[in-house]
């Protein structure tokens, strides 16, 4: 198959992540009261950032080992 | 409920993902094969994942958590002896006769390897089901969608009245779907489903993690429960000592064996994801590699439910559900679940007992609504709205293939060319997704006519094992016997049905239509039993007719029967690849799972 599902995946979650850590970064406090003060934007947004890079990372090795 | 436009964005994110997965993939679709089977070229660890979220409906998510609500951790019975078993079997001992005879379909299996009316009565009552669970879907998302208020804030800016919340959701779910499906076939349904799949654990990660830590850790869960709610295994003995009402016997036979195998094992559904793998290898490793997270999965959704009834009642900001807002008091609930309203006059409805009915369907969304700020709370809404989608799209590829391969090319229009059935693909594409919608609006109008169906389905779906298990691996088992097997076994499942009724139900759609001879302590009780009388129906009356009528020359079923097949060869894998070795860590991991919740 010509796509490798991880580029798209590992796409997503990275722009899924810059959103959300840049969210976090930027928001008022005050709204982390319902996640018991923790900064969950800033925390999950950094974690999916992760995921997507090594998703991508996963997709592109295996596109170069076929080229 | 206050989106911001934060929430927005990720949610419109992700539908872009989804279609324009299908449009990359659109040039890849030549032929038929392309559209149904994926080209059979997907490797096992993608099938796997797809295997795994195209069960992933809205009864998976809503209903396990509403279940982990009511029930406690004993719901994880539907994944460690539910649906594990069933998949390693699947996977070691079936998947080679599925894969290798070359069938296109779980129907066409069942005419290479019994007669073309037991292949008619499978592919007919798997085409009606198909679009029927798509609808039923549909109309749960639309349903929550209204529920939470979602569109309420949108709507209010471009001055459109919320009535039209219901049928905007139904129009644009459909169109999503409709999209990536006519563009990709079978391979954008399973790309798209391996994305759920992620996004659905990133989605709920979180909320069990905060929600864990604001009840103190599995410790703390357990002290505010009671004891029932956090072993799976203690009471079973005796079904009145358990919340389930249900004991052992019927549990592991009922639902591990008949319904489990049942589905896991016959629904084309899941079945047509591991086809599309490519050898045979990668498709006996499918459901295996499947039921890895699939062990895990009660973490992500039974916990939630869990937690949310656990919280003190004061915890409960829970959603009102005739006004959309957020709210301290919850209306005679408990934690974080309201009671049911009665929608004309606003009060509490009340059981036979004078206690508040429950909507434990609200766990999830309730649990999303009071740990998630803004931002992170789009991620959640769009991992549910993701498992609702993976469920509709998964049913209609599983009906536009089975339509037009056995159906529209069996009995309608044999002789065209390949091109032909790739349009015919793409149109039962369309009208299958409009048949669901209506399947909607059915279900919105007329309740008792789903319930009547799904209760119908249950009857046709309760004896299928047998019929495979006798097909695949007694050679004796003849058409005629395979045939007859199965109406016995649906005509068994609806008469245990009339004759019997649950504890405190009344007597129709519930049961006891035939006059109650037997009452059973609960409802899961009642389907259990059905299941076992059907699958024993259906069982005795195939051999018995087999027995009687000719049996198929053996030359025919070369590649159908497991006494007749050479093993799969097993040289070129590395050992922990195998198979039979994945299945046995597969076993060995649910039994210690069951164990440490026991």
């Amino acid at each position: 198959m010509g796509l490798d599902i991880r580029t798209p995946i590992g796409l997503m979650f990275s722009v899924f992540g810059v959103i959300l850590t840049i969210y976090g970064c930027l928001s008022d406090r005050v709204i982390y009261g319902r996640s018991l003060g923790i900064n969950i934007n800033l925390v999950w947004g950094l974690a999916l950032l992760a995921f997507g890079i090594i998703m991508l990372l996963l997709g592109m090795r295996r596109g170069r080992g076929k080229a | 409920m206050n989106l911001t436009p934060v929430d927005w964005l990720l949610m419109a994110i992700y539908f872009a993902f989804v279609l324009g997965i299908g449009v990359v993939l659109k040039r890849y679709v030549k032929n038929s094969s392309d559209f149904f089977l994926a080209g059979r070229s997907l490797p096992a660890w993608i099938c796997g994942l797809a295997f795994l979220s195209a069960n992933l409906g809205a009864q998976e998510v809503i209903g396990m958590a509403a279940s982990g609500a009511k029930y406690g951790i004993a719901t994880s019975h539907f994944y460690w002896i539910g649906a594990i078993p069933a998949m390693v079997f699947v996977g070691v001992f079936m998947m080679p006769f599925y894969y290798g005879s070359r069938a296109r379909s779980v129907p066409e299996y069942l005419r290479l390897r019994f007669d073309e009316k037991t292949r008619g009565v499978n592919a007919v009552s798997f085409a009606v089901m198909t679009v029927f669970s798509s609808g039923i879907s549909m109309y749960a998302m639309a349903k929550l969608i209204q529920t939470m208020h979602i569109l309420d804030g949108p709507f209010a800016k471009l001055g459109v009245s919320t009535v039209w919340t219901f049928h905007v959701s139904i129009l644009v779910s459909a169109l999503i779907v409709l999209g990536y499906i006519l563009l990709g076939g079978l391979t954008s349904a399973i790309y798209n489903e391996v994305l759920q799949f992620f996004l659905i654990v990133a989605g709920f990660l979180p909320l069990v993690f905060l929600g864990l830590k604001n009840v103190g850790g599995w410790s703390g869960l357990k002290h505010q429960l009671p004891t029932a709610f956090t072993h799976s295994w203690q009471g079973m003995s005796n079904a009145h000592t358990n919340p389930m009402g249900v004991d052992a016997f019927a549990l592991v036979m009922g639902l591990g064996f008949v319904l489990s195998f049942g589905y896991w094992c016959t629904d084309f559904l899941v079945i047509q994801r591991a086809m599309a793998a490519d050898s045979m290898g990668a498709a006996r490793r499918t459901p295996l590699i499947a039921a890895l997270p699939k062990m895990v999965f009660p973490l992500l959704v039974i916990l939630p439910g869990m937690i949310a009834i656990a919280l003190p009642n004061s915890a409960g900001t829970a959603i009102n559900p005739s006004t959309g807002q957020m709210q301290v008091s919850n209306l005679g609930g408990k934690g974080l679940i309201p009671a049911k309203v009665d929608e004309t006059t606003g009060a509490p409805i009340l059981d036979s007992s004078g206690k508040p009915v429950l909507d434990y369907d609200l766990a999830i969304p309730n649990m999303l609504l009071h740990y998630f700020p803004t931002g992170i709370l789009g991620l959640g809404l769009t991992a549910l709205l993701a498992s609702f989608m993976s469920g509709m799209a998964g049913n209609v590829t599983a009906f536009n293939t089975v339509w037009t391969y056995d159906i529209y090319q069996s009995y309608i229009n044999p002789n065209a060319n390949d091109a032909h059935y790739l349009w015919m693909g793409r149109v039962a594409t369309v009208f299958g997704i409009a048949l669901s919608v209506v399947a909607a609006y059915a279900a919105s109008r007329f309740n008792n006519i789903m319930d009547f169906l799904q209760l119908v389905f249950a009857f046709v779906n309760a004896p299928l094992f047998a019929t495979f298990l006798l097909g695949m691996f007694w050679k004796r088992t003849t058409g005629h016997g395979a045939f007859f097997g199965l109406l016995s076994g649906t005509a068994a499942a609806a008469i245990h049905q009339g004759l019997t009724l649950p504890q405190g139900a009344a007597v129709g759609i519930k049961g006891g239509w035939l006059g109650a001879v037997h009452t059973y302590p609960s409802e899961m009780a009642q389907n259990f039993w059905t299941a076992i009388w059907a699958w024993s129906a259906c069982f005795v009356v195939t051999i018995v007719i087999s027995l009687c009528t000719r049996a198929r020359e053996e030359k025919d079923l070369v590649g159908l029967v497991y006494s007749l097949t050479e093993k799969p060869s097993q040289e070129q894998v590395a050992w922990y690849m195998r198979p039979a070795v994945l299945g046995a860590i597969v076993i060995g991991i649910a039994l210690l799972l069951n164990l440490i919740f026991w």
